[in-house]
């Protein structure tokens, strides 16, 4: 499998993922799009509150090409952030008072200045650093091999995904050998400390499901994996976060191309919360791509949806124009809002 | 009116039953909550009980319905096509179980 970009799939153009948003059942008037349910509970314009996490994207390279995958990344992406751009992150982070740094990708890890990176933001002293990890990476070549152990030396929060702690559904979706080389990652993590009660060292994971359906409950989930990997693997982890697909990039390929995609939107439609709209991940949140400009979330970058504000770049970083800016939406924030709504850091609302 | 019997989007309306009847419709709703809550079976065994027994009513609502919560679940297809073939075992077992009535009677009524 290739990215959308390699294959020139349409879908890789952003511009068509909003064209499709914009057509069909949310115009034809069957589903409402969502600047109008937002309105109806009176949260539109969506507003941020305080500034928190600086979301920072260090490329789009990996060494998976997993199916759902939002951001469309492979081995073929070569979109990567230099340390110009990476420097310019920190002095903003600096200057904006965000207390979480959140490293995300493609794999982080293969950026080339990914370890100066670690080791600079170290030094500013961020309340959380997370590193998102897809696990496979740090046994995907012996140059990686010793990540974990640089990971504790930064006191790095590892996020990583796992969807399904049996091999079928986990190598379904992300390929073949992923929940092998996953299993073993984890089990390298966990020698060094992370997930283990009492050392601080926090070892989280994602869930995404592995189709056109929305995650089950978050805590029962959670149950489930730490039972079956203890058991299995004798593997521990912190917490578990289940994450709802977004409709972008390469799982509204599998959407479309599956005949999923109504039916998909309208269970998102329907399981539209307000209450996680006040929580979702854009209201405390800046992302910043590997180019240094600026979006409401990794989701949007994606898209190309760059922050509403008159500088849309690091270099014109203003923070109390972005405090102030209307976040910009379209029908795929309904990934966000749906049921107890779903961010980066899992299920928002009880 | 519609050609079909079947309409999926009519599973999303079932709660508009209560419309008609708003005390016993109520008094369903909360009883089937209820009966799925976690007890001293887990959910997910509810669940797999729900979707076999969705296949011996051969209810199509059901069947969309549980097939969708099993995969939420995280319940893996073999633990599905096990739960039917469960559900197909007593329901043929069902059937065939009375030809032993239908013998005795068949012997009983012969010469
Ligand atoms: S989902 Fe994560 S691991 Fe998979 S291709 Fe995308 S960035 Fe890589
Ligand atoms: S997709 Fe982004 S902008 Fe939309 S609700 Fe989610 S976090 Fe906010």
């Amino acid at each position: 499998m290739k990215s959308l970009a390699k294959r020139k799939n349409s879908l890789a153009n952003p511009k068509n993922q909003i064209a499709l948003f914009n057509s069909g059942v949310f115009a034809n008037g069957e589903l409402p799009i969502f600047k109008q349910k937002v309105s109806e509970s009176n949260q539109y314009p969506l507003k941020p509150n305080k500034l928190e996490i600086f979301q920072v994207n260090l490329g789009y390279m990996c060494n998976q090409v997993c199916a759902h995958c939002h951001v469309d990344a492979g081995p073929d992406r070569k979109e990567i952030m230099t340390t110009e751009t990476m420097q310019l992150c920190l002095n903003k982070l600096k200057e904006s008072g965000a207390t979480t740094l959140d490293l995300t990708g493609g794999a982080p890890e293969m950026n080339p200045n990914f370890r100066w990176f670690v080791e600079e933001a170290s030094k500013i002293g961020v309340k959380d650093f997370i590193v998102r990890s897809n696990l496979t990476i740090l046994r995907a070549n012996k140059k990686y091999y010793d990540l974990p152990e640089f990971f504790k030396k930064h006191n790095i929060h590892v996020v990583s995904s796992l969807p399904f702690y049996k091999k079928g559904k986990t190598d379904k979706q992300r390929g073949d050998g992923v929940f092998d080389a996953s299993i073993e990652a984890l089990k390298e993590l966990n020698k060094v400390g992370y997930g283990i009660t009492g050392t601080g060292l926090k070892l989280d994971l994602v869930f995404n499901p592995s189709g056109a359906f929305l995650p089950g409950n978050q805590s029962e989930l959670e149950q489930e994996f730490k039972k079956a990997l203890k058991e299995d693997f004798n593997i521990s982890f912190n917490h578990l976060f289940a994450i709802t697909n977004l409709p972008i990039s390469r799982f509204l390929e599998f959407l479309v191309a599956s005949e999923n995609y109504e039916d998909y939107m309208d269970e998102l439609v329907d399981a539209y919360n307000p209450e996680a709209v006040k929580n979702v991940m854009c209201k405390n949140t800046i992302s910043i791509d590997w180019n240094g400009n600026l979006y409401d979330c990794d989701f949007n970058q994606q898209l190309n949806l760059k922050v509403a504000t008159q500088g849309t770049h690091l270099s014109e970083f203003d923070l109390d124009a972005l405090q102030k800016r209307d976040i910009v939406v379209s029908q795929h924030c309904y990934g966000c809002t749906a049921g107890a709504g779903s961010s980066c850091q899992g299920t928002i609302s009880d | 009116m519609q050609k079909t019997y079947y309409d999926p989007k009519d599973l999303k309306d079932f709660g508009k039953i209560s419309e008609w009847d708003q005390e016993l419709g109520e008094k369903f709703f909360e009883y089937y909550g209820k009966v799925f809550e976690e007890g001293a079976l887990t959910a997910r065994e509810k669940s797999l009980i729900a979707l076999a027994v969705s296949h011996t009513v051969q209810c199509a609502y059901c069947i969309d319905a549980y097939t969708s919560d099993g995969l939420k679940r995280g319940l893996e297809r073999e633990e599905m096509m096990e739960a039917v073939h469960v559900a197909a075992a007593i329901k043929s077992g069902a059937t065939l179980v009375h030809g032993v009535q239908m013998m005795k009677k068949y012997d009983k009524l012969s010469m």
